[in-house]
């Protein structure tokens, strides 16, 4: 069992407060939802909540422990899919999807990445360098690390952008079976989804 | 892991091979055009050959800081890496490695060729050569500080110079003072055991230091 808990969350950007006194507890299984209107601080919640930006006030806690004091082994627990792909251009599909498998500390061989290729739907493309595949396929490939590393914590900035409605319902299962084995997932997304869950949870951001 | 790092470097930079030999061609036009420039006299051109060839690969390996963190930090490959659960010096230190592999190495390799352009002898060359090994990783590991610093800002490359330059500067001198000496019949010893001593230094630091900065910049 692990929990994530956000106690008084504050961010302060500039002079201007985007958010305070945002309180969450997270449990395993559980899903939340982060909603807002643009600009109302959800990626920066976000990028809290993986140890990217530090709250101005409050804390964040794993297993009841500063995500801060964590360090290596909180970041060995999650994994964290933002707006920017971290797709390198020049690097084929197979390569980037090692590449950061390797960086979130799970090497995997060749095969492996073949096959959470071929399953998000890029079969056949795994050789063509990132540059000439499209902003969707892109996407898929960022998303194929969910396949191959198995972290408890998902955090998911917009995962669903640029995705066409088969790639969505795939996410959509990959989700539910993440939270069936005792996963979590916090994210954002301006689209409708269904996912079942034994616990889903909404956080509204003013 | 620290493996993989460098294997990346290395690929992305054979991807673009452009951006590698710039630096290349920079250091060779660079040396080349000075003893156009100053004349055929062989001892001036002698005495000033180690500062020219030690000058110009510091400006050359300057001149690729940049490129160091900002092309991770814009497609986001950054934000991942502070995300590892590995430690993030040690990814700094496989990134610093790698722009050594790329744009020190072939300097090094270089510098013998175009010490024959300014009459050095054989032991001068080897000194130079000698010297340039031990300092060009310095210069990469002290640049990875200066590059995690200014990342992200707005004529960040003016400032990675200013940062870097008073650094880089000690290294400098006992790279070129090496070479002089050994010709000076003094023996290149001492001057080589500072190099070591700065390379040791930096290999310790510099990761530690940068690590940190890149946490503060991408805050």
């Amino acid at each position: 069992m692990s929990t994530l808990q956000g106690n008084k969350l504050t961010c302060v950007r500039g002079d201007r407060k985007l958010f305070s006194d945002v309180n969450f507890s997270l449990e395993t299984g559980g899903l939340m939802q982060v909603q807002g209107r643009n600009g109302s601080g959800k990626t920066s919640l976000l990028r809290m909540l993986c140890g990217l930006a530090t709250p101005a006030h409050g804390d964040i806690r794993w297993d009841g422990v500063e995500i801060r004091s964590l360090g290596g082994s909180y970041h060995g627990a999650m994994t964290y899919l933002g707006h920017l792909s971290g797709v390198k251009d020049d690097l084929t599909a197979i390569e980037n999807l090692r590449i950061s498998s390797a960086l979130a500390g799970v090497e995997i061989d060749e095969r492996k990445a073949h096959e959470a290729l071929q399953h998000m739907g890029l079969g056949g493309r795994e050789l063509l360098p990132a540059k000439v595949l499209s902003q969707g396929q892109r996407r898929r490939v960022t998303l194929a690390r969910l396949l191959v590393c198995q972290t408890v914590l998902w955090i998911l900035d917009e995962p669903l952008t640029a995705l066409d409605t088969t790639a969505v319902k795939l996410i959509q299962d990959l989700m539910e079976r993440h939270l069936e084995h005792g996963g979590m997932i916090v994210m954002t997304t301006h689209q409708e989804i269904e996912i079942t869950a034994v616990a889903t949870q909404r956080l509204q951001l003013a | 892991m620290f493996l993989w790092i460098i294997q990346r470097d290395l690929l992305l930079a054979m991807r673009r091979r452009a951006d590698v030999l710039t630096t290349l061609f920079f250091f060779i036009i660079v040396v080349s055009l000075f003893p156009l420039g100053v004349g055929p006299e062989m001892n001036m051109l002698r005495t000033m050959a180690p500062g020219v060839v030690w000058v110009a690969a510091l400006l050359a390996s300057m001149l690729s800081l940049g490129r160091m963190f900002s092309s991770d930090h814009a497609d986001g490959t950054l934000e991942q890496m502070l995300l590892s659960p590995q430690s993030l010096s040690l990814l700094v230190l496989g990134k610093a490695l790698a722009h050594w592999l790329v744009t020190g190495v072939p300097l090094v390799l270089m510098a013998p060729v175009l010490g024959i352009q300014y009459d050095l002898s054989t032991d001068a060359l080897l000194v130079l050569t000698a010297s340039l090994l031990l300092g060009t990783p310095v210069l990469s590991l002290i640049g990875a500080i200066g590059a995690a610093l200014t990342l992200g800002l707005r004529g960040g490359g003016v400032l990675v110079s200013l940062l870097v330059l008073p650094l880089y500067i000690p290294v400098l001198i006992f790279g070129a003072g090496a070479v002089e000496a050994s010709a000076a019949g003094l023996g290149a010893g001492a001057h080589m055991s500072l190099l070591g001593a700065f390379l040791l230094a930096s290999l310790v630091l510099a990761p530690w230091t940068a690590a940190v900065s890149l946490r503060i910049s991408m805050e």
